[in-house]
């Protein structure tokens, strides 16, 4: 007799951690005010039941904000007007919910909560029963001819773009890498600029981290050989784009600038949230959440975007499973993937994902180039591995049974998350899951055997 | 056996010759990618060619000689690492599902006898315009600069796709174990938010608010922990000793909280160096009972051991820790001799006078002055018989008029004896000599001989006497001081006079900072009653320092006494933030049961006459943020209480 396998959680689901929450933060400045609001005193009629939790939190004002969260989504309403998301308040409320049990109690919905959440389901099985009518009914262009047009006209301002660049690499070339040093960052941003109009951003962004690497520190020349080959290599991949097999082509396609597009089936597992990061150019804050199906072994990236000084919409905690449906991008190895159907809250997770050793992850990160030569990094969970100080004042993470050890990214070494890996592991063997690549491995979440749940290290 | 590829300078060594050998199927397949996408061009092969050749290029086999090759900078890998022989077909699984590709299109294997790495970057830094390419790598059809970027863009991946783990550094010893007991989870998650909220700062500038400080409550929470003899969780450490670090005076709680696994990672991070200076490095000490232990830690320890061991070992047998500091006395560094003698602090007997009296001729002045410190505050030691003899020539009665005067006689000269019991010669600038001479002997001197020598008055009586010639704020600054160094409450009860009196009142009468002093060397219940009349006479503008020194939580009366000082300055109409210091005490240091009584002082009274203008309304945000706060502790408190506590009987 096996145990019954439940697949859909019901009920009030799980209470989070105190860091689930933090982790929803749009930014620090949030985290500190809904920190500050996370005590019963300023909220009333605070309340959770099915997967959601209300309350009226005191403001400046006469009338209290009402706010409602929905922690299946998870998604937020609150009547205030900030523009962060989630306010400070859907996330003191959470901290409230999360931290005392008295602070909220289980009680019946009230009506101003119950409208919204009424009104976001219906909408959500809305959504779903249009899926189910067929995907192929669901948004058909109107003008297929002019769209065809409009695609065509794109593509070849981006093999102008591609003509132009690659003339430009061969010129860069001809006349040495040593001359770049003196040719400085203008040049770069000129050539940025007119693929940014070639509307090819995949290669203006190469373009313009190509500017950068000539004043990043002793080794640049072969950084910078190695950045432009691969820019070259991206190039003539476009240039000759209907000579390579589909999958590859889409990675093209992607790597290039054109919008990634969704392929195939959705793909429904029990998705283990395991990491959740943004990071920001000055003009668009990138989020990245790292997942990991349960049942399908697969990782999946899915990436949410804000204009700067906003969130991104989406956001999920980290450290807990949710049984749900991912839509998989064409190319790179089909990580990239939209978030999709959601059919319960979270719970939960188990466990660390099966891992292996460090030669494991070298290896995957290897079999992932296959798919995409212009990868930087690839998902893995390292099992049994010790976080160790390097004679440079770097880190490694060395298998606890073994010779190996992956060097951290230097940027992994300036984080404070490395800090609370090696406090976790105290000398001994901890899984962690990261990012491992040629620039090293950047670790993102990390479990210890005597301490319970994921610990976030973003 | 070829040459070694040169290898790149990179974090990682790369498996050289992945591409020659079958050692690896997968990064092949990925350099084929790089193929196709490069071969795309008129003059290269086409995608189905190189296909074409991933099926049949499987000949070449070189060995693994150059594998092992380290990285240039990193220099973190070395001939340990895996050998081919790892990934040779028979032990992986993986090559049987493709084979290699020999990579015939790039004139043979690249890492063979191809164009080396280092040989790409020295004509790429050059341009191919002053350096022709090795013409491995030219290709007819294909510009010498385009050539270079192919092959370069096969190396990158190939390389990138070959990568092998560097050879692990040597393991830090793992931390010691903890047998502290677990943190619940509610208070695990409290500490959490505690810690968030650090880098508020206090006040954070602008207005109070209404919710509470949380970084003000860490102190607090942490004194809680590490009574009820919680562990630290792991992951909160860091947060911790960048609290500490930020903040000197949650040092000693923070460390101790954090315990040996906090040790161990401060010794990881230079940032964290302080938590080894420390005192409280306790964590690491040997059982002190255990004499073979403490002595190699005494003997061979750091600084900081040897002082943690020391206080440990004096806190529970005060003479062997004095035998553990005289058996190598006299071989100490000066500077430490000085912290060591301070450590004789705890728990300091007479027992300890021989050993104090040597010190006093200490080649140290600082060793000489500490001793006579600790001297002094042994009233019958010899030390203090002749500081008392001293001191009795210099204040007497006065025997010349009506008699109930105190008549003082400073002392003309500091000699070679006084000198020897630590009597600094030498005066601060702008002040007397004899007046500083004078100030020492008194200080020095033990009360109890006081009565005896001014006509058997009590302590009240002696403080109330009228002092000669402007001498009344010297003597009586001298007697606050002995007060507070040899802990003699009656004395100190007798200088602070009764609460009621006025703080500028009389000449003699002790400063505030003197009364704090004073107060503190009071039992606690003590302590809060004299605070609470004060107030009650006096009202808050002077209290705050007064409250400082009183026990946590406020004891009745004294809790009453704020709150109803608090509301009778709300009802005068001033503003809140007159009163924010005392607001802030307040909030950490009422007794959270008094939240249900503060509760009807947090509604917005109707505004008197004459009042300040809005105060009403700050008030009740005030009085709002007082009463949430307290309402915060009970649950910190609450979410500590340990486990094994037994359960309230119902």
């Amino acid at each position: 007799m096996g145990r019954p396998n439940v697949v859909v959680m019901n009920g009030p689901g799980v209470r989070w951690t105190t860091e689930q929450v933090l982790a929803l933060a749009p930014d620090d400045a949030s985290r500190k005010a809904g920190g500050k609001l996370s005590t019963a005193g300023p909220w009333s009629e605070a309340g959770a039941a099915d997967g959601a939790v209300w309350g009226l939190c005191k403001g400046s004002g006469k009338k209290p904000y009402q706010t409602v969260v929905d922690t299946a989504g998870p998604a937020y309403k609150c009547s205030c007007p900030s523009r962060k998301f989630p306010c400070k308040h859907a996330l003191g409320l959470l901290l409230l919910w999360a931290a005392d049990e008295r602070g909220v109690t289980e009680a019946e919905v009230p009506e101003w909560a119950g409208e919204w959440l009424e009104g976001r389901r219906k909408r959500s099985e809305e959504k779903a029963a249009a899926r189910t009518g067929g995907d192929a009914g669901a948004a058909p262009p109107a003008d297929p001819e002019a769209a065809r047009r409009r695609a065509d006209r794109r593509a070849a301002r981006i093999t102008a773009g591609a003509t132009e660049l690659e003339q430009r690499l061969t010129d860069l070339l001809r006349g040495g890498l040593a001359a770049a040093e003196q040719s400085g960052y203008g040049l770069w941003e000129e050539t940025a600029a007119r693929m940014v109009d070639a509307q090819a951003p995949g290669l203006a962004g190469r373009v313009r981290e190509l500017g950068a690497v000539p004043g990043s520190g002793p080794g640049w020349p072969v950084r910078l050989l190695e950045e432009s080959a691969l820019l070259h290599l991206l190039t003539s991949g476009w240039l000759g784009l209907d000579r390579l097999p589909g999958p590859l082509a889409a990675t093209v396609r992607t790597r290039v600038g054109l919008p990634s597009v969704t392929e195939g089936a959705p793909v429904r597992d029990h998705w283990l949230v395991l990491a959740q990061y943004d990071t920001s150019d000055g003009k668009l804050v990138t989020r990245r959440i790292r997942l990991y199906g349960r049942d399908s072994g697969r990782s999946a990236l899915l990436l949410s975007f804000g204009a700067a000084g906003r969130s991104p919409e989406l956001g999920l905690p980290v450290g807990l499973m949710i049984d749900a449906e991912v839509v998989p991008h064409a190319g790179s190895g089909a990580l990239r993937a939209d978030w999709g159907r959601q059919f319960g809250p979270p719970g939960p997770i188990e466990g660390p994902p099966p891992g292996g050793s460090t030669t494991d992850a070298v290896e995957a990160y290897g079999r992932a180039l296959r798919d995409d030569p212009w990868l930087d990094s690839w998902p893995v969970t390292l099992r049994e591995v010790v976080p160790v100080p390097a004679r440079d004042g770097g880190w490694q993470l060395a298998d606890a049974d073994g010779t190996s050890a992956l060097p951290l990214t230097s940027a992994a070494v300036a984080r404070p998350g490395l800090w609370k890996l090696a406090a976790l592991s105290g000398g001994g063997p901890v899984s962690v899951f990261g990012e491992c690549g040629h620039r090293g491995f950047q670790p993102l979440a990390a479990w210890a055997e005597d301490i319970p749940g994921t610990v976030p290290l973003t | 056996m070829t040459a070694p590829h040169a290898v790149r300078k990179d974090l990682m060594p790369v498996r050289e010759d992945l591409m020659t050998s079958t050692t690896a199927s997968t990064p092949t397949e990925s350099t084929a990618a790089a193929d196709s996408a490069t071969a795309s061009t008129p003059a290269g092969s086409t995608p189905a060619a190189s296909a074409a050749g991933r099926a049949t290029g499987t000949s070449t086999v070189v060995g693994d000689g150059g594998a092992n090759t380290t990285t240039g900078t990193s220099g973190a890998a070395g001939p340990t690492g895996p050998t081919a022989d790892d990934t040779t077909p028979a032990t992986s699984p993986r090559a049987a599902t493709g084979p290699a590709l020999a990579h015939a299109a790039h004139g043979g294997s690249p890492a063979g006898p191809g164009a080396s790495w280092e040989e790409l970057v020295t004509t790429a830094l050059l341009g191919t315009d002053r350096r022709r390419p090795a013409p491995e790598i030219l290709a007819p059809g294909r510009d010498a600069p385009t050539a270079l970027l192919d092959a370069a863009a096969l190396h990158t991946v190939r390389r990138r796709a070959g990568l092998l783990p560097a050879s692990a550094a040597a393991r830090p010893e793992p931390a010691p174990r903890d047998e502290r007991e677990e943190l619940p989870e509610a208070a695990a998650r409290r500490l959490a938010q505690l810690l968030a909220d650090r880098s508020g700062g206090p006040g954070g500038g602008g207005r109070r608010s209404t919710v509470p400080d949380l970084t003000e409550l860490l102190p607090q929470w942490l004194a809680t922990a590490n009574e009820r003899g919680y562990r630290a969780p792991a992951t909160a450490l860091p947060a911790l000793l960048d609290a500490a670090r930020a903040r000197t005076d949650l040092r000693p709680g923070a460390l101790a909280f954090a315990g040996p696994r906090g040790l161990w990672l401060a010794r990881l991070n230079p940032e964290w160096r302080f938590a080894l200076r420390g005192v409280s490095g306790t964590a690491t000490l040997p059982d002190t009972r255990d004499a073979e232990g403490v002595r190699r830690l005494w003997d061979e320890g750091l600084f900081a051991e040897r002082i943690a061991l020391l206080t440990a070992v004096r806190t529970r047998d005060p003479a062997a820790g004095l035998e553990l500091l005289a058996s190598t006395w006299s071989t100490e560094r000066a500077e430490d001799r000085l912290m060591f003698l301070d450590s004789l602090r705890t728990r300091l007997s007479g027992a300890d006078e021989p050993f104090l009296e040597r010190a006093l001729a200490d080649r140290s002045r600082n060793v000489r002055a500490t001793a006579a410190e600790l001297l002094s505050a042994l009233p019958d030691s010899a030390f203090a018989a002749r500081m008392a003899a001293r001191a009795a020539t210099c204040v007497g009665m006065d025997r010349t008029g009506a008699g109930q005067v105190v008549a003082v006689e400073a002392p003309h000269e500091c000699d070679a004896d006084m000198e020897r019991d630590g009597v600094l010669a030498a005066a601060p600038a702008g002040r007397g000599e004899r007046s500083w001479w004078l100030g020492q002997l008194v200080e020095a001197a033990p009360l109890g001989g006081w009565p005896a020598r001014l006509g058997g008055r009590t302590p009240e009586e002696i403080v109330a006497l009228p002092v000669l010639d402007g001498w009344a704020d010297e003597l009586h600054a001298a007697w606050c001081r002995a007060a507070v160094r040899q802990r003699n409450a009656r004395w100190s009860a007798a200088l602070l006079g009764p609460p009621s009196a006025s703080p500028a009142a009389s000449q003699g009468s002790p400063s505030l900072a003197e009364r704090a002093k004073l107060l503190a060397t009071l039992p606690a219940g003590e302590r809060a009653s004299w605070v609470a009349a004060f107030i009650a006479a006096h009202g808050l503008s002077e209290a705050f320092q007064l409250l400082g020194v009183c026990s946590v939580p406020w004891a009745e009366p004294l809790g009453r006494a704020v709150v109803d000082a608090l509301d009778i300055a709300r009802d005068a109409g001033s503003y809140p933030w007159s009163f924010s210091g005392v607001m802030g005490l307040a909030e950490r240091c009422l007794d959270p049961s008094e939240a249900g009584r503060l509760e009807l002082l947090t509604a917005t009274p109707d505004e008197p006459e004459g009042a300040s203008p809005g105060a009403g309304g700050y008030w009740s945000e005030a009085f709002q943020r007082l009463v949430s706060t307290l309402r915060l502790r009970e649950a910190m408190l609450r979410e500590l209480t340990a486990p094994s506590d037994p359960p309230e009987t119902i």
